[in-house]
């Protein structure tokens, strides 16, 4: 059992996660962690929230943790370029890695705006020298164009409101956050942005972006021209899986995976933005792209790779959060679409809390400045709730409100 | 055991609050309330939870 090898490919939160859970649970085996970029394990999170505000930067875990206490061998700098499941090796860099169980790890990668290679001041937002050569650009006062009005963007354009500069939000649906938290709340979040000074336009796209070495200018498919110091894209990301075509594992939309996180393929199990799993919670396969799930996935994966005969299965009640000037928005579940029904506060101000409806489930939750509640409905969809205890609780508490 | 919570990095996102109920609770300022400090032996599975869960790493268990 000491003899066998754990390999993980991605060397971040979920990657980590699954060196930090093996070894908890006893794995006494070589860990080998390979990472793309160059840099220790890091979060993200902070890079389009507090960091661009001025805060430091900081590593999960020092070198001599993951390498002395977790006993971990790093290979970084190093993008994993091929799998061998017969051979049971990882190609990365001049070398194969040999593994017995492997944790795949990958993530995303941010989509970029084509056609726009070689233009500096044009940056996506995912890694941390993204995230420096943006700040950098907003201390030097950059005129801000934030492509795509989804949690990245709208951070970013936040951050340049907090400063004072000009941001032109550009989205090219004609509502924010659809896919993310449904139609009338995306109307409800994006009002934010109007709130605080940013421009938002929706409904347009950008037909190119100009200048002469760095970017200067942005033009719209309506034909308006945005002067731009600085354009940050963020239009989503792609499940980082070019690495694994024709490795026999299935890709759709990710890995995809069962509940325990098993590709199928033998010893080999997915983490994180990378793995499209089925979440018992919801009965159906998900791949997403939060902390909270790819901490939890990477510890899972890594458990189940190692001990393959004790599986356990990974269910979730998906969460995610993002700052908006000096607003927190909170998401719980899944944004069903068959009912949305705010239930305290107002969709127009400063808090507000709706509910997501799916035949007679709770399915989801967001709230605006919603601390204090949002949690209590994620407790409520993680023991299966119905749509009625969802509306119930939400009158218990706005009485309680009103009698405080 | 005892569950000592980190103030400079807590923000209030409420993970530990769906992991362990009886123990946080987050109000409508965003602060974290500890309800109880003190662990006891059958929650200790559910508090490791949250303690993992917490994206600041603002939380942790001491003897």
């Amino acid at each position: 059992m000491t003899e066998r090898r754990l390999l993980v490919v991605g060397a971040s939160l979920a990657g980590l996660r699954a060196v930090e859970a093996a070894r908890k649970s006893g794995f006494g085996g070589p860990i080998t962690l390979i990472g793309a970029e160059p840099h220790l394990p890091y979060d993200r999170p902070p890079l389009s929230k507090e960091f661009l505000d001025g805060a430091e930067l900081s590593s999960f875990r020092s070198e001599e943790v993951l390498r002395d206490e977790l006993g971990t061998e790093l290979v970084l700098g190093t993008a994993a370029t091929a799998l061998d499941t017969a051979a049971r090796t990882v190609r990365a860099g001049d070398r194969e890695y040999g593994y017995d169980a492997l944790v795949i790890a990958t993530g995303a990668t941010a989509r970029t705006l084509p056609g726009t290679g070689g233009l500096d001041g044009v940056h996506t937002l995912r890694s941390r020298d993204d995230a420096i050569a943006v700040r950098r650009a907003l201390d030097a006062g950059a005129r801000t164009v934030v492509v795509g009005a989804g949690f990245i963007g709208s951070e970013v354009a936040s951050a340049a409101r907090k400063r004072g500069l000009e941001v032109t939000i550009v989205e090219v649906l004609p509502t924010p956050l659809v896919r993310a938290v449904g139609e009338t709340m995306g109307r409800a979040c994006a009002a934010l942005h109007l709130r605080n000074g940013t421009d938002l336009r929706c409904g347009v796209g950008v037909a190119a972006l100009e200048g002469d070495g760095r970017v200067e200018r942005v033009r719209l498919t309506d034909g308006t021209v945005l002067p731009a110091d600085l354009v940050v894209a963020g239009i989503g990301a792609v499940p980082a899986t070019s690495w694994l075509v024709g490795a026999g594992l299935r890709l759709d939309d990710g890995i995809v995976c069962d509940e325990t996180l098993f590709t199928g393929v033998p010893g080999v199990y997915a983490a994180g933005d990378v793995a499209r799993w089925h979440n018992p919670a919801f009965g159906r396969h998900m791949r997403l792209e939060h902390w909270t799930s790819a901490a939890e996935q990477g510890a899972v994966a890594a458990r189940n790779a190692i001990d393959p005969a004790n599986a356990k299965p990974y269910s979730t009640v998906p969460y995610f959060w993002s700052d908006w000037y000096d607003s927190r928005i909170q998401f719980v579940g899944v944004p069903a679409t068959e009912e949305v029904r705010v239930v305290g506060g107002d969709p127009g101000g400063d808090r507000f809390v709706a509910l997501y409806r799916q035949g007679d489930r709770l399915a989801g939750a967001l709230t605006l400045n919603g601390q204090a509640q949002i949690m209590k409905y994620r407790g409520l969809i993680m023991r299966s709730a119905s749509w009625a205890e969802g509306l119930e609780f939400a009158e218990r508490r706005r009485a309680a409100l009103e009698t405080a | 055991m005892r569950i000592i919570v980190d103030r400079d990095r807590c923000t209030g996102l409420g993970i530990c609050e769906s992991l362990a109920s009886e123990y946080f609770e987050v109000d409508d300022d965003g602060e974290l309330i500890l309800l109880r400090e003190d662990a006891s032996e059958e929650d200790l599975e559910a508090l490791r939870a949250a303690i993992d869960g917490c994206p600041t790493e603002a939380l942790r268990l001491e003897s």
